[in-house]
């Protein structure tokens, strides 16, 4: 199975409000910990290493491309 | 502090070989350099096989301390094979349950063989010095090994049909050849910068306290470990039992602490009984070290052969150093013996290269994520840690993520030696993979195991046959263990066909080392043939 990208979710909105409000009030240490207890129990759900690895890799190429684009507008 | 270990001294004496003075010296088949564990079972297996075996010892006693402490089922098995294995198993403190605590509570447990029907435990625990002191008596009752200690190789020299070793003794330097030299002299093996090849790999920073401890206690016979416990905090710990009353302590220290203050016991036993609660121990070592995780590019160089720590080393946790190095011997001792005898091509011993450094491979990555996980590099490492270890506390998913070690199991082989299967199978062994042992019965009526008859059929390769009717016609120099039938041995439990997927007329090829080398349902001689001609490196498809 790929990693699914298109819009899984009814109301995406929502999930994102999620996410999001669950930080609420947190310190960035808190958050941090939220985060990777969040995605390690996300992962798990997957459940498939192919996919996971998949995730990786978009999130990570996404991140330093931006982080590049960044760069130049500064 | 006492000092550990049998102080048993072995005599230097004094060989014919030094005694030459036209410049010509004694010629061997094999010499083995390095008489610990791995050495000395090298030794024995070549010898039971009818190889004359000089092994070399730099020292002239037993090494001090405990060291490995684990030995595994399939180490177990092969010091069977050996003719020791009971010796150990006696001596030693048998387990297979393992337990996680995080804090003061416990995170979970597991069982390392939870199934009955195998001869041998998941492990005993026994200090290396008692192993090596038994393999010392077995290598007394064979006269085809030649063990000499305080012979110290400083010199070698490879030609195109041996290597020449110079080896430094009380009594001055002499010189020896050997067809084969087999290096296990350990990790800082001299052998190895002889030979001019590099030992890479990854150094972790952080450094651990390693105890052995004598006193009285009723803790079970498992091992314990401890994630961040309240008598170590924010660190890791492992208590585990050796015979003898000694118990083995790691204590996991922080990466700037003082080396030598750390091993000083005015400062280590405070610490300790912070742990047990009392204060009622005596030590018998301590030693502080860091964790390398490398390995040599190649085992094999010219007719020189490395084996156990020599070649590659791990972590300590995951008993995968020792063992790893016993499963070596095994796997070179047979592949030596028939190059030596002419009956494979030197080639075969690139398939010891091949299947020993991807179980060392596998060794090193399974280990450096055990460390990894003890011992975070980064902020975000620790951090997810953090949520693996609390998410453990109900979830059965991170339970399983939490990573106090990985326990070593027999290395599978994705090897050149492997005949593909071509039959339908559901399960069983795999070729490429170690045999799995179940229990037998004999003629006689009395119980056996499958690891025990197949040691009984000798040291050469081996049909494991379902019986179906008539036997089938093994190939030239094979021996054949029947099951099932008239005539075979009996499966009492059905656990030998359960375990090897097998019906009737299902063969199965075993390696000397017993691994699977092929599996037939409808085995026909030319099939076997050719299977056998693969393993023995005879028909090479590398």
């Amino acid at each position: 199975m790929a990693l699914s990208t298109t819009s899984n979710f009814a109301s995406p909105d929502d999930a994102f409000r999620a996410v999001v409000e669950a930080h609420r009030g947190l310190s960035d240490e808190q958050s941090a910990d939220l985060d990777a207890a969040l995605v390690l129990i996300l992962a798990n759900h997957i459940g498939d290493i192919d996919v996971l690895r998949e995730a990786i890799s978009l999130a990570k190429r996404r991140m330093l491309e931006a982080g590049q684009q960044q760069q130049q507008q500064q | 502090m006492a000092q550990a270990g049998i102080q048993s001294n072995f005599g230097y004496r004094r060989h014919v070989d030094q005694e030459r003075r036209d410049g010509s010296i004694s010629e061997y088949p094999v010499v083995v350099v390095g008489a610990g564990p791995v050495g000395l079972s090298l030794a024995i297996a070549l010898a039971q096989r009818g190889q004359g075996v000089v092994l070399l010892d730099d020292a002239d006693r037993i090494g001090e301390g405990s060291r490995a402490i684990c030995f595994s089922k399939r180490s177990l098995e092969f010091w069977d094979r050996l003719g020791v294995g009971q010796r150990m198993v006696d001596k030693g403190v048998v387990w297979s349950v393992g337990r996680i605590f995080h804090g003061a509570s416990q995170l979970y447990q597991f069982d390392l063989l939870p199934e009955q029907g195998h001869k041998r435990p998941a492990f005993i625990n026994l200090q290396q010095f008692h192993a090596e002191a038994y393999l010392v008596d077995r290598v007394r009752e064979l006269p085809a090994i030649d063990l000499r200690w305080r012979n110290k190789v400083t010199a070698l020299e490879q030609r195109n049909d041996g290597a020449i070793l110079t080896i430094e003794t009380p009594d001055g330097p002499y010189r020896i050849g050997a067809a084969y030299v087999v290096a296990c002299d350990g990790a800082r093996s001299s052998l190895r910068q002889m030979v001019g090849a590099d030992f890479a790999g990854k150094a972790f920073e952080d450094q651990f306290l390693i105890a052995d401890v004598r006193m009285t206690a009723e803790f079970p016979t498992e091992r314990w470990f401890w994630f961040d416990p309240p008598f170590h905090a924010g660190r890791s710990a492992l208590l585990h039992k050796q015979p003898d009353d000694v118990w083995r302590i790691d204590l996991q220290l922080d990466r700037d602490a003082d080396p030598v203050a750390e091993k000083l016991p005015e400062n280590v036993r405070p610490r300790i009984a912070r742990m047990l609660g009392h204060d009622r121990f005596d030590f018998e070592w301590i030693s502080l070290y860091k964790f390398q995780c490398r390995r040599m590019d190649k085992f094999v160089h010219g007719r020189v052969v490395f084996a156990g720590d020599a070649a590659h080393q791990v972590s300590p946790f995951g008993a995968r150093g020792a063992n790893s190095g016993l499963e070596d011997a095994e796997n070179l001792a047979w592949k030596l013996d028939r190059v030596l005898k002419g009956q494979s091509p030197e080639s075969l011993l690139e398939s010891y290269h091949i299947e020993r450094s991807a179980a060392a491979d596998e060794n090193i990555r399974q280990s450096t994520r055990s460390t990894d996980f003890m011992a975070p590099a980064t902020p975000q490492e620790a951090r997810y840690r953090k949520a693996v270890l609390s998410l453990a506390r109900e979830t059965e998913f991170a339970k399983r993520m939490v990573n106090g070690g990985r326990l070593s199991v027999p290395s599978t082989y994705d090897s050149p030696l492997s005949t593909a299967d071509r039959d339908e199978w559901q399960a069983g062994v795999r070729p490429g993979a170690s045999m799995m042992d179940a229990p037998i019965g004999l003629p006689s009526g009395n119980g056996s195991y499958l690891t025990d008859v197949f040691a009984e059929r000798g040291s050469g390769f081996t049909l494991l046959e379902f019986m179906n009717g008539a036997a089938v016609d093994p190939p030239n120099g094979v021996a054949t263990i029947r099951i099932g039938g008239e005539g075979g041995l009996a499966d009492p439990a059905g656990l030998a066909f359960a375990r090897y997927d097998a019906k009737p007329g299902t063969v199965y090829l075993l390696r000397p080392d017993g691994y699977v080398a092929a599996r037939f349902r409808h085995p026909d001689r030319a099939a076997m043939q050719a299977a056998l001609a693969r393993a023995t490196g005879n028909d090479r498809g590398y």
